[in-house]
């Protein structure tokens, strides 16, 4: 019987996005990501072929980090204590670019300095070629002193500045402009307050295709559902023609799931959890998987495992070798 | 497609008898679209207008049921193809897989623990639903003896695997009074595989290796009478799987092409990387399966998975809230603290349990913030100081404490200034942003 199969036919494009300039655009990075592009809902080969694919980011911190799963410390090791070591490391892993956290105090408890978080970041830098995502510790006085700092201070390597929310953007927003950056945008599971933040930005000069938008998502099992349909109605928004929901999504399903109680705790818990680490990491890539198919560009994970299998997960999305009729 | 009132109207008799009980037959006909009356309650419609009704009204996508003794996993009756639009109806069964060639008493075990498993989440035991008994042998004897070994320590639904006839019958002996999944019939033995459906009222899985051959093969199995039909188009990539999901489901919905309109049943088991074999089920419970099958039962898979399907399947339109009000937790005292929280279920069941499992008293202010999260609910204007203080006062906490004293969540600290404006009586303190560390803090800080 022959099928006439169905076909999306959408008016918008999503934005195609770069992260990263290497030296001929006035950066030092060896390799760019470049996400975005889609024409209809994601991996549906036979209508478009996708010209990007999602890419896979690990989160790395200025210094060993003191509220993560023992889990991940053990994985990580040593290299925990040395952000340019845990770039390395992160980038044998696998990861297409990285995601530095800025810790909000230094290891005696002291605010976390603008001298020494440009310091980390320079670092960061020269010990890895890959593209590179800088959030600060998310308060806003401090991001933004952290953030201007290093904005100026790498001026030209299209770093992606995170977090710019609607409580504190413009100063984010005007350094990134200032200094050839890019930003993350991030709003709370919701439509309409994520495209409120981009057309805020928008109307502050900052070119679209500088803006990564990151509508939070929630865990496996703590709200995944609000962040997985809010995605989906985003990018059928920026499909359907709507400019300002047009932009690349970034997601954090490391930091989403690594908080969990499943992920953090070994002891008292119920039996039908099952294995810690195995559990954990079904945790991490169950998440970032439904984020996937919802139309994530960037995933941003934790353990290196879930790099491996989230990676294989896309590769085998993005292959597009079935006859449908 | 479904028919408009309109269109249903030009199909009733137009006679106005008011014996349906409605005043006209307009009115009935608008009933009838909303799904609000069965057309058996007009009893002059012709034949003709029975069966195009009854065509427009049958669900894009039909329900098809595997029942055992007690238990039984449904799929179909989607309406939509992103939850959003309205809701994802019948969750996916999950299905573990056993082997005829595997040893009796691994079959057993594998059984018995998958089978006793229940896992608590917001209050709501998760269990899977069933079993898949794989022929690998070829053999009828192997086949009965495995399915007895399932059957002696588990109830759940089964699906039959074997392409071979007569492997199937004997098989089905063994699950007399049943309804499970008999996968399955193929381009060439959908013959034998139909006739055996029709007679044992069994429904009947379809393998084929493109949409065209499966929507071939539909047609003609439904002319011979078998309905219940669960369909497996190929697909074992995740991209293939998904485009494939995606335009059964277009097809069925959008379409109304009912020889694609059954549920689809996919194999993540097929992979051997228990990891990737997890990530594959998850895209099948996002996009569109109706089935799952695993080859491996393992809970740290198993409950990822069983939350998951929860969550996909959670009615959008009716965000999963408790009662806002006071809960007492661990009997407490009028010197135990007040710890204050939001009415979304998530959200209520990750502190009840903290607190519950600290074996600290505590009474737990759970104020109306429309159902939403603590952050979600604060940056949309549901869970502030004004709100907080109106729990409060509302729910007359003070008169059970006589120390007065509440613990705002971490994620909302900003708002201790403001509420300290609210409540000038009362202590305020900040506790810990997750629940998971509320007991360090109850023991530390309180």
């Amino acid at each position: 019987m022959p099928i006439e199969i169905p076909k999306d036919n959408w008016p918008g494009t999503v934005r195609t996005v770069t992260i990263g300039a290497t030296v001929a655009d006035g950066g030092s990075r060896t390799s760019t990501v470049t996400i975005g592009g889609q024409k209809n809902l994601p991996f549906l080969h036979f209508e478009n072929k996708a010209p990007n694919h999602p890419v896979v980011a690990i989160e790395i911190k200025d210094h060993r980090p003191d509220d993560w799963s023992p889990l991940l410390l053990e994985a990580w090791g040593e290299v925990v204590n040395d952000p340019v070591k845990w770039a390395n490391a992160a980038e044998a892993a696998g990861s297409d670019l990285i995601q530095l956290s800025i810790c909000l105090t230094d290891l005696e408890g002291n605010p976390t300095n603008p001298e020494a978080a440009v310091k980390t970041v320079k670092d960061v830098l020269a010990a890895t070629g890959l593209p590179l995502m800088v959030f600060g510790p998310g308060q806003a006085e401090i991001d933004n002193n952290l953030l201007v700092a290093i904005a100026e201070a790498t001026k030209g390597e299209r770093l992606v500045l995170g977090i710019a929310e609607d409580k504190n953007y413009r100063t984010i927003i005007a350094t990134a402009m200032a200094n050839g950056h890019l930003v993350n945008a991030r709003s709370p599971m919701d439509v309409n307050l994520a495209k409120q933040l981009n057309i805020l930005i928008s109307d502050m000069g900052m070119p679209l295709d500088r803006v990564l938008m990151d509508p939070t998502t929630g865990a496996l099992g703590y709200g995944i559902e609000y962040g997985f349909s809010a995605m989906e109605r985003l990018r059928q928004a920026a499909l359907q023609g709507d400019a300002m929901t047009q932009l690349p999504m970034l997601v954090t399903p490391g930091y989403e799931a690594w908080k969990t109680k499943e992920a953090k705790v070994e002891a008292g818990v119920p039996a039908g959890w099952g294995n810690w680490l195995e559990r954990s990491i079904n945790w991490e890539t169950l998440t970032a998987m439904t984020l996937i198919e919802a139309g994530a560009d960037v995933v941003v994970l934790r353990h290196a495992e879930s790099v491996r299998r989230i990676k294989l997960a896309i590769a085998d999305l993005m292959a597009a070798t079935y006859t449908l009729a | 497609m479904a028919l408009t009132g309109i269109q249903i109207y030009k199909l009733l008799p137009q006679t106005n008898c008011k014996e349906c009980g409605f005043p006209t037959c307009l009115a009935f006909a608008m009933k009838l679209a909303a799904k609000q009356v069965e057309l058996s309650a007009c009893p002059y419609v012709t034949p003709e207008a029975k069966t195009q009704l009854a065509e427009s009204a049958a669900p894009p996508i039909r329900l098809v049921t595997i029942k055992s003794d007690g238990y039984e996993a449904k799929a179909g009756n989607e309406v939509v193809l992103f939850r959003h639009e309205k809701t994802f109806y019948n969750k996916p069964g999950i299905f573990i897989r056993v082997y005829d060639n595997q040893p009796v008493e691994t079959i057993k075990a594998t059984v018995a623990d998958a089978n006793a498993y229940a896992v608590n989440y917001v209050g709501l035991d998760l269990t899977v639903d069933g079993f898949a008994v794989a022929s690998a042998s070829g053999d009828p004897n192997a086949f009965t003896t495995a399915i007895q070994a399932v059957r002696a320590v588990s109830k759940r639904p089964i699906i039959l695997m074997s392409r071979d006839i007569n492997v199937v019958k004997a098989g089905l002996n063994v699950l007399k009074g049943e309804t499970p999944l008999v996968y399955g019939a193929d381009n060439k033995n959908w013959e034998s595989f139909a006739d055996l459906a029709k007679e044992s009222k069994v429904a009947l899985g379809l393998i084929t290796g493109t949409l065209a051959e499966m929507a071939e093969l539909t047609e003609k199995v439904k002319s011979k009478g078998v309905d219940d039909l669960v369909i497996d188009p190929g697909g074992r990539d995740l991209g293939a799987g998904l485009a494939i999901a995606t335009t059964v489901r277009r097809l069925a919905v959008k379409k109304n092409f009912r020889a694609l309109g059954f549920p689809v049943i996919t194999f993540p088991g097929d992979i051997s990387d228990p990891g990737m074999e997890a990530i594959q089920a998850a895209q099948a419970i996002t996009k569109y399966a109706g089935f799952i099958v695993l080859d491996h039962f393992n809970p740290a898979t198993v409950y990822p998975l069983l939350v998951l399907r929860q969550n996909i399947y959670t009615d959008p339109q009716k965000p999963i809230q408790v009662q806002p009000g006071v809960y007492e937790i661990n009997g407490p005292k009028p010197e135990s603290p007040v710890l204050v929280t939001t009415n979304f279920s998530i959200t209520y069941f990750s502190v009840a349990n903290e607190v519950e499992g600290s074996g600290l008293p505590a009474w737990l202010l759970v104020t109306d913030a429309e159902g939403m999260s603590v952050l979600t609910a604060w940056a949309a204007g549901k869970f502030d100081a004004e709100r907080i203080a109106k729990a409060v006062k509302g729910f007359n906490i003070a008169e059970k404490v006589s120390r007065k004293r509440i613990v705002l969540p971490g994620h909302v600290a900003v708002l201790s200034g403001e509420l300290e404006g609210e409540l000038p009586d009362w202590e305020i303190r900040v506790g810990p942003r997750e629940a998971v560390d509320l007991p360090a803090f109850m023991k530390q800080a309180l």
